[in-house]
């Protein structure tokens, strides 16, 4: 076992970024539905998809792999975000062309050349996550750039594509899904495979989400973009990691598929060192529960007491192969576990790992002797419920035989921790079908043309005019560019007397600040927010009340911002009602003055403070309470 | 042989100068772009001036032909087919059903002339893709006809009804008939009357999702229609459709009282003025029980339509000058779509008096749908009923259309039309309206 550190390079290690991302269109790509209006009002609908073939004749090997794990899905429905054409219903309408214009608008910036003519296609994805069973989906460009400092990263292709159904629970013969975003416009960016160091990962897609973002046209916040990144290495497939949320996930997730690649490649020298023969790979499996009538083993016992089985089957001549771990945690037993757990197992034991997690050494024998397994060679066990077994040895089977040839092409999945799960079979042009709904759409020039002549300035020309004309930091203006709330930002900002750092730092800082807190910054509206710089620009409350009224609100206590401020009783002070708590305050320190001096203002500014936050301004404050302590200085020496 | 499905205009003369056929792999150039992929036929109604290639990727593209500066043909590549699984294998102490083929969306495919989806699998294609209906039955396929339900009618109902009385009389102990949804409903009506007092079941089925795709009602509609062909109970005809949107539940309706009423719904067929007989679910047949008004005593085979039938709905602004024409051309028969109760503008009396006393059967229909015609309620009724129009009591009008048809040509003179359309045959007329216009 070696850990490792080693440079893409070494690997020839190969990465592709496929950005997903929301457009913030008013209506979903094929139907009149708004997105994000909810009624609370939740109806069920059950379905169950089949597989089909392309119109090639073909079917995708990750369509058959989901077909075969076929299970109900529940579909759970919001009657005011969703409409017949959500719930596969009613025929898609006509493609949104509000989505097709910032779409564009998004290829002309990459310098990505449009197709002549749009054909909308179906990529079949049977796991539940489109109640079609497909996803619609349109090639609009192939080609292209992005700029990433010094680095021109190539444009594959751009698409856009309605955003799937999100997974809200599963179990093991039910899916369930909500279809709250699912019909959402997405485009989807993906780049040529590039060899950087991985710490450039995360600022490719960075650059990717600022130039998209630039258009002002694009979903902000939580869930509405997702990256998709395709690993490589020297002589090895190519494998896609999908949904990974966090960029900062992104360069740990690479490095790890780098290694567990070049760990599959060297377990593959191995098998082949060792002369086994591919297609002699046969797995069948026996029921072995009755052996572990008596078992001890915690897992073995929890899965026996839930009407659950073990199975077994021999592995001939590969006794070390699916323990043997090039570097840590990288095992091909642990890659067949993987695989058993898809379809529904609890878990899968290998003998080159047993006896341990309470399987006994006489266990251990037994199952050996009922296989009949020589010297040389392996067994595994199954444990859990499986109508199918044969099914899941098939897969293993086939995994086995990939193994011969390295990390097999295929779907992953993130995990927490950086690294990555088999999720399934990587789908091929074999899960494109036309979309006979919707006729073929030609690519204007003269539409092309309105497109250009309306492109939005650069990303960071854009944040410098945040910060010339709002006289916003850096890092605040970018904040608020990025942020879900930018649109409302604009107009506060330009319609209000209010600076705009102080409308940018409510908007960003205090509403995360909020939230961090546990509050539930989605009971603040921006009419709440719109007023709250109505009142302000007023001189009706201070700057420094603006935390505790979103607080107020945030807590459902008040629903609209002038009843959060009659709650806190906040009005601003008048200048003779500040200049007597002042007053008071100084003279209930006098000691802390007379030690002091000039010292005490700090301490005297915070005790004013606690008393006048919000319904005075600090500057004011602070000038009153100069003139106090100097008057009263004065007057004590003379 | 040169295939360029589709292609017209100036894609096909550029397909014909480059000798290039559907298939071939091709790198095309334009600018500094070059596509590689496949040509695929082209959708006969899209524009002219595009050729569609499948990317390598699985995604079609149109390129401009005018656009393309050269192309060349890297190979020859695959042609599109549907390749059929293996059938399953047939347990022969099961009923044999034959699932009987006439087309429509539950069995078709993408068509490359229009690009619309189009009938293209045989019986045996649907039989080879949902091979869960050999549990309850051995199966026996036969194409009949490979019609859109829309080009479905008088002649093809005969040719329809004499395949599955050839089936019967050939011993099969139930028959499955795939159709159209678009008139499947009348389809059903026709086979009701021409088969009336059928000993085997007669189930017809369609999909409102077609099978290419992954959630297509097919399947789950075809092995509930298979499920209940296999009863002797169910002899006569009925529909299975779905019961609501989910894929859980089959209804089976009788077949002269069931209306699409839906465009697109899975859901989109109910039963009119009764409940459905039964629901499938899981496999279980929940019975809610067959109108003794559809139970015939004795098996007849009356297969013939008269064609000169019209089913006319009057509307606001109705021209009466309408009825007069379908005199003139030679129409037997009238089902009247009236309002509410059974009613027409009086401006309708004359040409109705016309038609009549030229020897025209005229019935009464509500376009209300759901309910009953009652003609004496108001004077209006009672003026109809006095020019002699047959109020067809609680029929549905498509129905009424398609009884008109077959009484016309089953019957000696005017008068045995006039009571075989007053008289029930196959439960499409029910003496007792259900209080729930919806069971479930």
């Amino acid at each position: 076992m070696t850990t490792t550190t080693f440079e893409p390079e070494d690997l020839g290690l190969k990465v592709g970024l496929e950005v997903h991302q929301q457009l913030a269109t008013h209506k979903k790509l094929f139907c009149g539905c708004r997105m994000s209006e909810k009624s609370g009002l939740q109806s069920e609908i059950k379905r169950q998809l089949r597989s089909t073939q392309s119109e090639l004749g073909r079917t995708d090997d990750a369509a058959l792999f989901e077909s075969k794990l076929a299970r109900t899905i529940l579909y759970k429905v919001d009657a005011s975000s969703a409409c017949l054409v959500e719930i596969d219903e009613e025929p898609p309408h006509d493609l949104n062309q509000e989505a097709l214009e910032i779409a564009f608008s998004i290829v002309l910036l990459l310098k990505s050349k449009p197709v002549d003519e749009l054909h909308v296609m179906r990529k079949i994805v049977i796991d539940g996550s489109n109640t079609t069973g497909f996803q619609r989906t349109v090639v609009l460009a192939l080609g292209g750039e992005l700029k990433v400092g010094s680095r021109v990263v190539p444009v594959q292709a751009i698409s856009l594509e309605e955003d799937a159904a999100r997974i809200v629970g599963k179990s093991a013969d039910e899916s369930i899904y909500s279809l709250d975003r699912v019909c959402t416009p997405l485009i989807e960016v993906a780049l040529a495979p590039v060899t950087c160091p991985f710490s450039e990962i995360a600022t490719i897609a960075v650059t990717l989400g600022q130039l998209m973002r630039s258009t002002r046209k694009v979903a902000r916040g939580l869930g509405t973009v997702r990256q998709d990144v395709n690993v490589s290495i020297r002589n090895g497939n190519v494998i896609e990691v999908k949904g990974v949320q966090k960029l900062d996930l992104l360069p740990k997730i690479v490095e790890f598929e780098g290694m567990r690649q070049s760990g599959m490649l060297m377990v593959a020298q191995e098998l082949q060192k060792r002369g086994l023969d591919a297609k002699r790979v046969a797995i069948e499996v026996v029921d072995l529960t009755a052996l572990f009538d008596r078992t001890t083993s915690p897992v073995l016992r929890g899965n026996l007491d839930s009407k659950g089985s073990v199975f077994g089957a021999r592995l001939e001549g590969f006794k070390g192969i699916l323990g043997y771990e090039p570097f840590d945690g990288i095992r091909l037993g642990s890659e067949l576990a993987d695989i058993a757990r898809s379809h529904g197992y609890l878990g899968m034991f290998h003998s080159d790992e047993l006896p341990a997690y309470g399987i006994s050494e006489a266990e251990v024998s037994s199952v050996k002797s009922k296989l009949s397994t020589g010297d040389n060679d392996a067994f595994i066990l199954l444990v859990g419920v499986d109508q199918d077994p044969k099914t899941t040895a098939s897969f293993l089977e086939n995994r086995i035989r990939d193994a011969y040839n390295g990390a097999p092409a295929e779907t992953r999945s993130p995990t927490e921790d950086g690294k990555t799960r088999f999720s399934r079979p990587r789908p091929g042009a074999a899960r494109m079908y036309p979309e006979t709904d919707i006729f073929p759409i030609p690519v204007q020039d003269e539409f092309l043309a309105k497109i250009k002549d309306s492109l939005p300035p650069s990303y960071s020309s854009q944040i410098d005019t945040y910060i010339s004309k709002y006289h916003l930091s850096p890092k605040l203006a970018k904040q608020v560019f990025d942020s879900d709330r930018q649109r409302l930002f604009d107009e506060i900002a330009t319609a209000s007397k209010v600076a705009g750092s102080v409308v940018a730092t409510a908007l960003t800082e205090t509403m995360v600040s909020l939230e961090r807190d546990g509050r539930d910054t989605s009971r603040i509206n921006d009419d709440h927010l719109r007023r709250l710089f109505e009142v302000l620009g007023e001189g009706r409350i201070a700057k420094e009340a603006i935390p505790d009224i979103l607080k107020v609100i945030a807590e459902g206590e008040a629903n609209s911002t002038d009843k959060a401020i009659q709650a806190l009783s906040l009005s601003r002070l008048g200048s003779t009602d500040l200049e007597e708590i002042i007053q008071k305050t100084v003279e209930e320190n006098h000691d802390e003055l007379t030690k002091h001096g000039k010292d005490s203002f700090g301490p005297l500014m915070g005790k004013v403070m606690v008393k006048v936050r919000g319904k005075a301004d600090g500057k004011e404050v602070s000038s009153v309470l100069k003139k106090i302590i100097g008057e009263l200085l004065n007057s004590s020496r003379s | 042989m040169q295939d360029r499905r589709g292609y017209k205009g100036s894609s096909l003369k550029f397909l014909t100068k480059e000798n290039l056929s559907t298939g071939d792999l091709l790198s095309i150039r334009k600018g500094s772009t070059e596509y590689v992929g496949s040509l695929l036929p082209r959708y006969e109604y899209a524009d002219e001036n595009y050729i569609t290639i499948k990317l390598l990727n699985g995604y079609n593209i149109g390129v401009r032909v005018s656009n393309i500066e050269s192309v060349s043909k890297l190979s020859d590549g695959t042609k599109p087919l549907f390749a059929r699984p293996t059938l399953p294998t047939i347990d022969s102490s099961l009923p044999r059903i034959v699932v009987m083929g006439t087309g429509g969306t539950i069995a078709s495919r993408i068509d490359y002339k229009t690009g619309a989806v189009h009938p293209a699998f045989s019986a045996e294609d649907i039989y080879a893709i949902i091979p869960e209906i050999s549990t309850y039955a051995q199966i026996d396929t036969a194409a009949v006809l490979n019609y859109d339900s829309e080009n479905i009618a008088t002649r093809e109902w005969s040719i329809i009804a004499e395949a599955i009385a050839d089936k019967i009389s050939g011993g099969a102990d139930g028959i499955v008939v795939s159709h159209g949804t678009d008139t499947i409903a009348y389809t059903a009506a026709a086979l009701s009357f021409a088969l009336n007092g059928s000993p085997v079941p007669v189930i017809l089925v369609g999909s409102q999702r077609s099978t290419d795709r992954p959630s297509s009602d097919a399947a789950l509609n075809m092995i509930a229609a298979v499920l209940v062909a296999s009863r002797p109970e169910f002899s006569g005809v009925y529909l299975a459709m779905h019961s609501s949107s989910n894929d859980d539940s089959v209804s089976i309706h009788l077949g002269t009282k069931v209306r699409k009423n839906h465009t697109s719904r899975r859901d989109a067929f109910e039963s009119i003025n009764i409940p459905p007989v039964a629901y499938v679910r899981r496999g279980e047949i929940r019975h809610l029980g067959i109108p003794n008004e559809a139970k015939a005593k004795r098996f007849a085979l009356r297969m013939s339509f008269e064609e000169k039938v019209a089913l006319l709905k009057f509307h606001p602004g109705f021209d009466p000058g309408l009825i007069d024409y379908l005199r003139e051309r030679g129409y037997k028969g009238l089902v009247l779509e009236g309002t509410g109760l059974g009613h027409v503008s009086s401006k309708c009396y004359e040409p109705i008096k016309g038609a009549i006393q030229s020897g025209i059967l005229v019935g009464m229909t509500s376009q209300c749908i759901w309910g009953r015609v009652r003609m004496t309620v108001y004077s209006t009724g009672r003026d109809l009923m006095n020019l002699g129009v047959i109020p067809l009591e609680d029929m549905l009008p498509e129905t009424a259309q398609v009884k008109m048809m077959w009484a016309l040509k089953n019957s000696q003179d005017l008068d045995e039309a006039k009571n075989i359309m007053t008289t029930n045959i196959a439960g499409e007329l029910v003496e007792r309206s259900p209080i729930d216009r919806r069971q479930s």
